[in-house]
């Protein structure tokens, strides 16, 4: 996790909230790094974490997550990890038939399938188990990303019910977090996505939006982030409330500075 | 003027020794296993395949797209297990010339190559790739190109400088221990290379008229026998790490052209919602999971100039690795520009992946420009005239 991200988030590790959709979204750069701080922070907090990695390997997330500081090897060994791996599994699903329902069942069928399977993945790894051991804080469940969901011939609707069973599940009734990554288009004009990302941005409790900057490269400013608390749990607290920055992702860190408000210079 | 640690492939791994000591991370160096391979094959043995080279950066096996400059753009080169995805130039013309300079790199390095088209007849391909050049006649045109030049000499290879710097090798066959080769586009690659190397022909006229039985899946018959073709070559040659038994670990190059085109089936490119708008996301997402898992490295160029729907252009770009796109100047008014007229075209790097890092090395330049001169296809930093 970025230290500097819980900074400004105001969250750590031991004192995250719960019951939380957290929306990741990014518009002309790559969010990815927003989708490794979350995995190493809730693995650091000693959540139980099911991990829907549909656009990289596995051992992708691995080497970026020691660099972060935790073993996703580790976490999966001990029960605390559980990772569906989309590009691996829909390999297996494709070309060896399968018995038993797969969550990525949808990718063998010619109509637009549901994500029923999917979800009832994600409900069996993060059901609470009382059998006696260390119980792991609360339940998360990451998901990267959903637009490719959109891609495989899934409708934006079924997503958006994917989403909302996981969070009547994991997030009421299990009081954990939801968090997932969602491309924005911008002005590639895809409907589907839209739908999706303003089906969601409605629903979150917190919107992190990483944008590439409007003038295009820069060399020391890779991108602005975005952030939106929606709906806080306190009444006292102002609603929408919204903060700004600039980033640049460097090998191990992050670094957030106030936007200037000169231009850069090239 | 010459890094001299840097360049040249003798000295590549003491290269990447000193970049672990300095970031005294030598797990991260150490073969972590390319994250390409099958996890459970032996590590050690990936290093020593030919015709490939860990990244200085993180240790990621890559090998060479066949155009040293374009390695260079590329942060050192194409890595194993990823897709390269040419967005093909308006009449393509310059695109076919990067799909052959991959094959012909593969060919030299000694690496299986699987050719798919649904226009061309691989074989046919093949006959037409260009022929490597051997070190004292590169030095030979590098001369002859500066002489003929009115403007300043050292414009030439402005990027891939460090290349110019050949080692002064054999003159006798080309080695393919090295990573990255010249070819000589005016020439054909002699036959006896093509003869002794292993390749596999996937022609679309000619597997689609058998009849099918496959069951009816959202993914157009053709794309559906590409990757079942695919699927087999790699498990049956053991690129996925299944066959332990196999004396040397090689890489599939695969070339896939004209990707999206209605040759293959797909109206993608024909109407704005067409019925089988999932179909090539799809084939690209089962490709990737293919390519993650065994030793191989993928080129595919996709008229995307053809594609009405720009959601769909994004939703491929973002399934792909690395995407390049070629805009050539012909038929644009750009060919009267006087800033562009040493050039042919633009050569754009639309997306780079960050593989394993959170961050990539991203080439300051941006303008660059490609010129195809009689025996070479070149990439500069488009000099701008008059300013």
């Amino acid at each position: 996790m970025f230290p500097e991200l819980n900074n400004l988030l105001n969250t750590t590790p031991e004192g995250a909230e719960q019951g939380k959709l957290t929306l990741l979204c990014d518009a002309k750069t790559d969010g990815s790094f927003l989708v490794h701080h979350f995995l190493s922070f809730y693995l650091k907090a000693n959540c139980k974490v099911c991990f829907v990695a549909l656009v990289q390997s596995f051992s992708h997330y691995n080497m970026v997550g020691q660099k972060l500081g935790v073993s996703l090897t580790t976490a999966r060994e001990r029960g605390q990890l559980v990772v569906l791996e989309g590009l691996k599994s829909a390999v297996d699903i494709f070309f060896r038939p399968q018995e038993e329902p797969h969550p990525l069942q949808f990718l063998r069928e010619a109509n637009a399938g549901d994500l029923q399977p999917l979800y009832a993945f994600v409900r069996d790894a993060l059901e609470p188990v009382d059998c006696g051991e260390a119980a792991w804080r609360c339940p998360v469940l990451l998901v990267d990303d959903l637009s490719v969901l959109l891609s495989l011939g899934v409708g934006p609707v079924a997503v958006l019910d994917f989403v909302h069973y996981c969070r009547a599940t994991v997030c009421r009734e299990w009081k954990g977090n939801v968090v997932a990554l969602v491309h924005d288009s911008g002005d590639a004009e895809d409907e589907e996505s839209d739908v999706l990302l303003n089906g969601l941005s409605h629903q979150s409790h917190l919107i992190l939006r990483a944008e590439g900057l409007a003038t295009g490269f820069c060399k020391d400013v890779h991108g602005q982030l975005r952030i939106l608390w929606r709906r806080p749990l306190q009444p006292t607290t102002p609603r929408d409330r919204s903060l700004t920055y600039q980033y640049k992702i460097q090998d191990k860190s992050i670094f957030c500075c106030e936007p200037s408000s000169e231009p850069y210079s090239l | 003027m010459a890094a001299a640690g840097t360049c040249g492939t003798g000295t590549r791994s003491t290269g990447s020794m000193v970049a672990a000591a300095s970031t005294n991370n030598v797990t991260s160096f150490q073969r972590r296993g390319p994250r390409a391979s099958g996890a459970d094959s032996g590590c050690s043995r990936l290093v020593s395949i030919a015709g490939t080279r860990p990244s200085v950066r993180n240790g990621q096996l890559l090998v060479s797209t066949g155009l040293p400059a374009l390695d260079q753009l590329l942060g050192g080169g194409l890595a194993v297990g990823t897709v390269l995805l040419i967005e093909e130039d308006k009449y393509n013309i310059y695109s076919p010339l990067l799909f052959k300079y991959f094959l012909a790199e593969g060919i030299v390095s000694g690496h299986a190559l699987l050719v798919a088209s649904a226009k061309e007849d691989p074989a046919d391909i093949l006959q037409k790739l260009p022929a490597p050049l051997i070190d004292d006649s590169y030095k030979k045109e590098c001369d002859e190109d500066v002489c003929s030049h009115k403007m300043e000499p050292d414009i030439k290879m402005k990027i891939a400088w460090r290349y110019q710097l050949l080692p002064k090798m054999e003159a006798g066959p080309v080695s393919s221990s090295r990573f990255g080769h010249y070819y000589d586009i005016s020439k054909r690659i002699p036959q006896e290379l093509i003869e002794t190397s292993k390749w596999h022909g996937f022609f679309l006229p000619e597997k689609i008229s058998s009849a099918f039985n496959v069951e009816s899946c959202s993914l157009t018959p053709g794309y559906m026998k590409l990757l079942q073709f695919i699927q087999n070559i790699i498990y049956k040659e053991g690129f996925d790490g299944s066959n332990p038994q196999k004396k040397q670990k090689n890489i599939l190059r695969i070339g896939i052209q004209n990707l999206g085109s209605p040759l293959w089936g797909d109206d993608i490119c024909c109407t704005e919602n067409c019925d089988t708008s999932h179909s090539l996301t799809k084939f690209l997402y089962i490709l990737r999971g293919l390519l993650r898992t065994s030793l191989s490295a993928c080129i595919i160029t996709m008229p995307t100039h053809l594609i009405q729907n720009k959601a769909v252009i994004a939703r491929v770009t973002n399934l792909s690795d690395t995407v390049v796109g070629l805009e050539s100047f012909i038929g644009s008014e750009k060919e009267t520009n006087p800033l562009y007229k040493d050039y042919h075209g633009l050569i754009h790097i639309r997306q780079i992946p960050r593989l394993n890092n959170l961050i990539y090395d991203i080439s300051d330049v941006k303008d660059l420009a490609f010129k195809l001169k009689k025996k070479l296809f070149t990439i500069e930093c488009k000099q701008v005239h008059g300013l």
